[in-house]
């Protein structure tokens, strides 16, 4: 099941960063596949990127919304959001554990041999509050002479952008050089330490930090497709704690927010059939379905 | 005898609900809006301004 999750995750990156043009015409991707979102974290100032980010396109919606109502346009990111939600709604969390290239980038790196540490269970608030005051407060409150908003989520924090798009288009346009900054400094930074910190411990950004993961989150009680417990048939013999990437205890907490949906509990380690996937709360392929038998 | 799945309705609620938001950006020309933003290259997300 992991290989397979692996291949998942592989075929993603190439489908939301299909445009392999981009070292000669050393620019963006600029087709009508850009209105396309993508499912996980991809910077869409990716020269590969064939889809635009949800985070990014959110806060640049906010920032301008000002702008946007004085000019007569209805920009206000509910199409953005409607992505996101209908993603959300019908995946929840398995976008983080099968289709996000930043989280490939974390788990490619937690194999380097080293000491593995945890993530403090305190610091997974931090994305909450990413999502709450990057994303949303920050564009929308604070802005320029103009009445614009800054995307500060992408600005001051995104490793992804540093990593997809502040490495590449540096490389590939020689121009921009002249202009790294302060900026490029804290962002290269953030970007070096998440890297460090995953070769140290599991996944530390989509943990803490991202604030896709964090919106997510909030569906993955409720999602079409979502991991459950046959509680009959768990025995509550506690292997499942002991693979989970995330740290969660599935059987204790089925549904938790935290869940990557990785299924690496249900493949290694629970011998009993007791987790599966389920669509609209129907077991997936049908085996010990619950039902209630009632007289015709 | 009837078998009778028990179906979870959340999730079609919130689909729902997420399906008219995405038709009202489509309705207001939001895709245009996020096309132009995508198709430029983003100096904040490259760490530049």
């Amino acid at each position: 099941m992991q290989t397979i999750r692996k291949w998942v995750q592989t075929v993603w990156i190439f489908l939301i960063n299909g445009y392999w043009a981009f070292p000669f015409t050393r620019n963006l991707y600029q087709g009508p596949l850009k209105v396309i979102c993508s499912p996980g974290l991809n910077c869409y100032s990716c020269p590969a990127s064939t889809t635009y980010c949800p985070l990014g396109s959110l806060q640049q919606l906010l920032g301008g919304i000002r702008y946007s109502l004085q000019t007569g346009h209805f920009y206000v990111g509910t199409f953005v959001v409607g992505w996101m939600g209908i993603l959300g709604a019908t995946f929840g969390r398995f976008i983080c554990g099968w289709a996000c290239p930043f989280g490939l980038f974390q788990e490619l790196l937690h194999k380097i041999p080293s000491k593995k540490y945890s993530v403090p269970k305190v610091l997974r608030w931090g994305k909450y509050l990413f999502l709450l005051v990057f994303v949303i407060i920050l564009p929308l409150v604070v802005v320029d002479q103009f009445g614009l908003g800054a995307p500060w989520f992408c600005k001051y924090v995104c490793p992804a952008g540093s990593l997809e798009a502040g490495i590449p288009m540096v490389l590939l346009m020689p121009d921009l050089r002249s202009t790294l900054g302060m900026l490029y400094i804290n962002k290269m930074t953030i970007l070096i330490g998440f890297t460090i910190w995953s070769v140290l411990a599991t996944r530390p950004f989509c943990r803490t930090t991202c604030p896709l993961g964090a919106f997510y989150a909030l569906f993955n009680r409720f999602s079409l497709i979502q991991l459950q417990l046959d509680k009959d048939a768990c025995t509550n013999c506690k292997a499942c704690h002991k693979v989970c990437p995330v740290e969660i205890r599935f059987n204790e907490t089925p549904g938790s927010s935290e869940c990557i949906n990785c299924m690496r509990c249900a493949s290694d380690a629970c011998s009993f059939d007791a987790i599966h996937i389920a669509i609209a709360g129907h077991r997936l392929g049908g085996v010990k379905e619950k039902s209630t038998v009632v007289p015709s | 005898m009837k078998e009778q799945i028990k179906i979870q309705k959340t999730p079609f609620i919130l689909l729902g609900f997420f399906i008219a938001l995405w038709m009202i950006g489509l309705a207001v020309g939001e895709p245009t809006r996020v096309l132009e933003q995508a198709k430029s290259i983003c100096l904040a997300c490259i760490g530049i301004g």
